[in-house]
């Protein structure tokens, strides 16, 4: 394409930050933004739902309406209960556009959350064993095993604590699993890749509050699903997903009884006979 | 290389000719024709008539082409036909001609996949290389993209298709089939102003219809917009009406039968450019290809277009004779699998109406 593309202008209260925002992801609704809050040194993340002119405007301002403030409720339910995600700090749902009195779009400013994402810390411990395991011997291989498996055990805590928020998250993979980076790292592996820090959960875009066992059977399908898809390596540790996820609160057992249905389901099947 | 295309998997039949020239210069367009069954206001086709129409008009359409085209028997080297999916009867009729065809001639049958013809057919027309397709018409609403070998769909109605529920409702408001209730509802929601609340259900890269249908189909009765005799109002208004200046009537909140054709409009558009966009994004495509009946809806196309124009990509459409379904599309893609070797045996030769458009191995495309 001959012209590049431009994301849309920023809400009018970001357009005199300075540092101005930088963008940090595009996905097919919202835009993520790096800036700060309040203060120069408190880093903050912004999510912005610009307006989609495709859609007639009423529809658009209902939806995109419905769906930030339905985020937000899930963040703010989720932070009371002690789940750890990002912590909202502000948001509009009518947002101003870049002219003046023009609808542009709703935004939400949540807390920063330093560290990477699972699907990079997968990647890159992925990487290093494909290149380097026949280097280890069978206590260091066992060892890097048990850490991978220890990752996954913290993230079935996690879910688990999410779920009995009575919140499902609706759109499960890695990327949008962090590890909040550790004051102090102890990591001692040959690998270089650090799988510490408290697991936080983020992007509740696709979110709902719901406490049903097929809605929680999905979530957890679809994790493992993703888990399958772009990390195989690690897929036999999904398992420990689940062990975590059992041990975290009582009446687990329905939910991973339905996820056996679920699997069998599939979802994209052929329907002959 | 010459091949004769056979659609009938819902009311329209169809019978096309393609040519792909020897020397590898752009294939042509010999013969379109197209017979379409249509019913009564009011009512939907019913497969057993359809199937009637079908096996009424078949041979005509087969004699109209090879006339129209200007090719004997001999020129052509397959002939194809519609495998599924659809509805059964009308693909039974259809199918039962193309295999009379193969004997009486002495021909090879390649059974075609009804969802790639039209992918083909708008890839051919357009140009388009590499699209995530929008597939929507009466019996189908999928977002397709293409990898190692396979159309795969990576959303779809959960249950009724989008054009299923255009028809349904130009049923509830007795709008009529001809040519295309869908047309006519586009028509009819140009005057539309007012947007009512509909339900709005996209789940991931899912859509779903049905609680929409109803929900309007509830306001339309609510109303008293529905049946033979709003229609028949609606009609005398607009005839009393002609010439003059159009007085727009104060509205005090009820909609207007425009209005709900137009509200029904925009939201179940939106969803389609919803998860089309989405699955841009996960793919990372700056092309879509909108293909099928409803494709050729000029709301549809103009929606996609401002969305295809924000992520800094195009649109590619065709209008109503590759759209909606044609005899071509079939011979385009038979065409496209009779080069790599694929035949069709006669007694392989059968029809079904469930049949996934990722079924399909695509050996005709590079890797």
């Amino acid at each position: 394409m001959a012209d590049e593309y431009k994301p849309p202008a920023l809400p009018s209260p970001f357009t005199n930050t300075t540092p101005a925002p930088t963008l940090l992801a595009q996905g097919a609704e919202a835009h993520l933004y790096k800036t700060v809050s309040l203060d120069p040194s408190i880093p903050a993340a912004l999510k912005v739902r610009p307006s989609k002119p495709y859609r007639h405007p009423v529809l658009d301002r209902r939806l995109t309406r419905q769906r930030i403030i339905q985020e937000a409720r899930c963040l703010v339910k989720l932070v009371r209960e002690g789940v750890s995600v990002p912590a909202v700090l502000a948001m509009d749902w009518e947002g101003q556009g870049a002219e003046e009195s023009a609808w542009g779009g709703a935004w939400l400013m949540m807390e920063w959350v330093e560290g990477p994402v699972v699907r990079v810390v997968l990647e890159q411990w992925e990487a290093w064993m494909k290149k380097n395991a026949a280097s280890l011997d069978e206590s260091q291989l066992q060892k890097e095993e048990d850490r991978v498996r220890g990752l996954m055990k913290r993230i079935g805590h996690t879910l688990g604590g999410l779920h009995k928020a009575g919140v499902v998250h609706g759109d499960l993979t890695t990327s949008n699993l962090m590890l909040r980076s550790p004051a102090q790292d102890t990591t001692d592996s040959p690998t270089g890749v650090s799988m510490e820090g408290e697991v936080v959960l983020i992007d509740f875009g696709l979110a709902g509050q719901s406490t049903q066992d097929e809605d929680r059977a999905v979530d957890l399908y679809v994790l493992e699903r993703a888990i399958g898809s772009t990390h195989p390596r690690s897929e036999p540790s999904f398992e420990e997903v689940l062990h975590g996820y059992r041990e975290s609160h009582k009446g687990t057992g329905s939910t991973l009884k339905r996820l056996e249905d679920v699997r069998m389901r599939g979802r994209k099947r052929s329907m002959i006979g | 290389m010459i091949a004769i295309g056979m659609e009938g998997s819902a009311n329209k039949l169809g019978v096309g000719i393609m040519l792909h020239p020897e020397d590898g210069s752009p294939p042509q367009v010999l013969a379109n024709i197209r017979h379409t069954y249509v019913s009564p206001p009011g009512e939907g086709f019913l497969p057993k008539d359809t199937a009637r129409h079908h096996r009424a008009w078949v041979v005509k359409l087969v004699k109209k082409s090879l006339k129209e085209a200007r090719v004997s028997v001999d020129d052509v080297d397959c002939i194809c036909f519609t495998k599924g999916p659809g509805m059964g009867a009308p693909l039974q009729s259809v199918v039962v001609a193309a295999r009379m065809l193969s004997l009486l001639w002495n021909k090879p049958l390649v059974g075609v996949n009804h969802c790639v013809g039209h992918i083909e057919m708008g890839r051919l027309i357009t140009g388009a290389t590499n699209p995530v397709v929008l597939y929507v018409s009466g019996g189908n609403t999928q977002v397709i993209a293409y990898s190692s070998q396979r159309y795969r769909i990576f959303g779809e109605t959960l249950d009724i298709a989008v054009g299923n529920c255009l028809d349904r409702f130009a049923r509830t408001l007795h709008i009529s089939n001809d040519p295309a209730p869908g047309y006519n509802i586009e028509q009819l929601a140009k005057q539309g102003k007012q947007l009512v609340d509909l339900p709005y259900v996209v789940k991931g890269m899912d859509v779903s219809f049905s609680g929409l249908l109803a929900a309007i189909d509830g306001l339309a009765a609510q109303w008293g917009l529905g049946g033979e005799e709003a229609a028949k109002e609606d009609a005398d208004k607009q005839a009393s009406t002609a010439g003059e200046t159009q007085i727009i009537p104060e509205t005090d909140g009820k909609p207007t039968r425009a209005d709900l054709c137009f509200s029904l409009q925009e939201t179940v558009f939106s969803m389609l450019v919803e998860i089309t966009e989405r699955a841009m994004a996960h793919v990372g495509s700056k092309q879509v290809l909108i293909v099928g009946g409803v494709g050729s809806n000029e709301r549809l196309q103009e929606m996609m277009g401002i969305m295809a124009r924000d992520r800094g990509g195009s649109v590619y459409a065709t209008d109503e004779r590759f759209c909606i379904d044609n005899g071509i599309m079939i011979a385009q893609a038979g065409m496209l699998a009779y080069q790599t070797g694929f035949r069709t045996p006669l007694k392989e030769s059968t029809c079904t109406q469930r049949f996934r458009t990722d079924e399909v191995f695509v050996k005709w495309r590079e890797d």
